[in-house]
């Protein structure tokens, strides 16, 4: 008897599929669109898709999208600039010398779970009610993820080229610019990515105390007067600001790390 | 330069891995390191490259270096460490960067240490694109860069498949041949040690100590594989170890 040999490999290698993505994202918003056009889905519970992406494209003729966008993503980067700025930095020095790192981890420990919703209240009192606490409470948020990123991806970089630095006479601050670094960067950017994504959460929740533009005080007043075509287009706005910032980043660490297996 | 080791001993806690280590190292020769694993040989590369400080005694440069040399001590490590994000040519720039010399200076030394290593064509390709043969060529055109007044390689042909090791030796030899360098050379591999060292000095098992220094007077450029002479030094270095590699083979390992 003559059989070839059973096939047992392959499996467990996810691959990209173009396409499918975006058609589960179409075939939800069909599915919704029918429910709420045949009734089986109360006008209560979803808007028509249709009818927020007309408020879409009413809030972007009016102009009014660009005020609240521009707000809102001005917010965004000096915040999150701020934030993941200074952790990198202290991330950086947490990395590499003891006295940080043992003065300054349990800190963060401890800074880490605090939901920084939570503190809004304060930064209000003590920035005042306009754009300085909500900058405060983006960096805050942004700020611990990045340093536990940061030093944990200096953790990671190869002692042993550390060790060439050292072994071909190279200053200190050569080896920090040109092996921890470059060497850390990998990790730091995969911890950009949970910290942008957070400073959008906290965007959010920063707009929705006295703010007239942004995207959360938008979404705050279409809530209060339960307009939910409009609400639903605010969250249209933030979802798409996320995954375009997710591929902007993708990007960037696409070209960055060009030198990775 | 000739550089000599006094008295050198060196603990971990306890555990003395180096015991009272008397070494010269002469100036243009080729000084191999041999022993079973865990004798503590490339930790004593460490101590002589001021990478790590004995318990005891001290490594002592008799002479000053040459004036030209940017880097006295110049390591070629195992693993190559070359730095993944920068190509060829920049891993090479990378240890003249810190010294004070003109753009053209450096260029030039770049372009020249690449031909003499063959890499010339690659010099703009990145460190996951080449063979490890490559790499490794790349590590010693970066040490040739800062013009060492001694080379000290911790076994830089042996995360290499035997016949890249074969090529890269020729390639130490006709390097050393053109001009002469100090260098102290460890490795596990005796044919790899009678085929470039001058001088091969033999360490116990732990704590490491000098057990035989052997000089081979034939030269470089007349060895050949299957010379009876080198083959019967071989011998003898086996016979020396044998016993305690068996041994290190047998170690349960504590760390």
């Amino acid at each position: 008897m003559t059989n070839p040999v059973p096939y047992r490999g392959g499996g467990f290698r996810p691959k990209r599929i173009r396409g499918v993505g975006l058609g589960v994202f179409i075939s939800l918003l069909l599915i919704a669109e029918w429910g709420t056009r045949a009734g089986w889905i109360g006008n209560l519970t979803l808007p028509l898709p249709s009818d927020v992406v007309l408020t879409l494209i009413e809030l972007a003729t009016s102009g009014l999208l660009w005020t609240h966008l521009s707000l809102s993503l001005g917010r965004l980067f000096v915040g999150a600039f701020l934030g993941a700025g200074a952790g990198v930095l202290i991330g950086i020095a947490i990395g590499l010398s003891s006295y940080t790192r043992s003065g300054l981890v349990p800190l963060v420990a401890a800074l880490f779970p605090i939901p920084k919703i939570a503190l809004l209240p304060l930064f209000v009192i003590w920035f005042g009610i306009d754009e300085t606490s909500k900058y405060a409470l983006i960096a805050f948020g942004t700020f611990t993820p990045t340093v536990v990123a940061t030093y944990g991806a200096v953790d990671n970089v190869d002692r042993t080229l550390v060790q060439m630095g050292q072994s071909f006479g190279l200053s200190r601050l050569s080896i920090i610019r040109k092996i921890v670094l470059p060497g850390a960067m990998p990790g730091i950017l995969s911890g950009l990515r949970i910290s942008l994504a957070i400073a959008i959460i906290l965007l959010t929740a920063a707009e929705m105390i006295g703010a007239e533009y942004g995207i959360g005080a938008y979404i705050l007043q279409a809530g209060a007067l339960y307009d939910l075509e409009r609400l639903f287009a605010g969250v249209t706005i933030l979802s798409i600001l996320g995954v375009t910032l997710s591929f902007v980043l993708g990007r960037i660490e696409a070209r960055v790390l060009r030198w990775r297996v | 330069m000739d550089l000599r080791i006094d008295a050198l001993t060196h603990c971990y806690g306890a555990t003395e891995v180096l015991s009272n280590i008397n070494l010269e190292i002469p100036t243009g020769r080729i000084t191999c390191v041999v022993g079973p694993s865990g004798c503590g040989k490339s930790t004593l590369l460490r101590f002589i490259g001021g990478l790590e400080r004995p318990t005891s005694g001290q490594v002592l440069q008799l002479g000053a270096p040459p004036s030209d040399s940017l880097n006295p001590f110049t390591f070629v490590f195992q693993d190559f460490a070359l730095l993944p994000w920068r190509t060829v040519a920049d891993n090479v720039s990378l240890v003249l960067e810190d010294h004070k010399l003109a753009k053209d200076a450096r260029a030039r030394i770049i372009a020249d240490v690449l031909a003499r290593t063959k890499l010339s064509d690659f010099a703009n390709a990145l460190p996951k694109n080449l063979s490890g043969g490559m790499k490794q060529r790349v590590a010693i055109a970066r040490a040739l860069a800062v013009r060492p007044a001694v080379w000290l390689m911790d076994e830089p042909l042996s995360a290499l498949d035997a016949q890249t090791r074969e090529l890269l030796m020729d390639d130490l030899v006709s390097l050393w041949l053109r001009t002469p360098f100090t260098a102290v050379y460890v490795t596990h591999n005796l044919a790899e040690a009678t085929r470039l060292g001058h001088r091969i000095v033999v360490l116990s098992r732990r704590p490491g100590a000098v057990r035989r220094v052997i000089d081979i007077d034939v030269p470089l450029e007349a060895r050949k594989a299957g010379d009876p002479t080198l083959a019967g030094i071989e011998q003898e270095l086996w016979h020396l170890m044998r016993d305690e590699a068996q041994a290190a083979d047998q170690e349960l390992v504590h760390d």
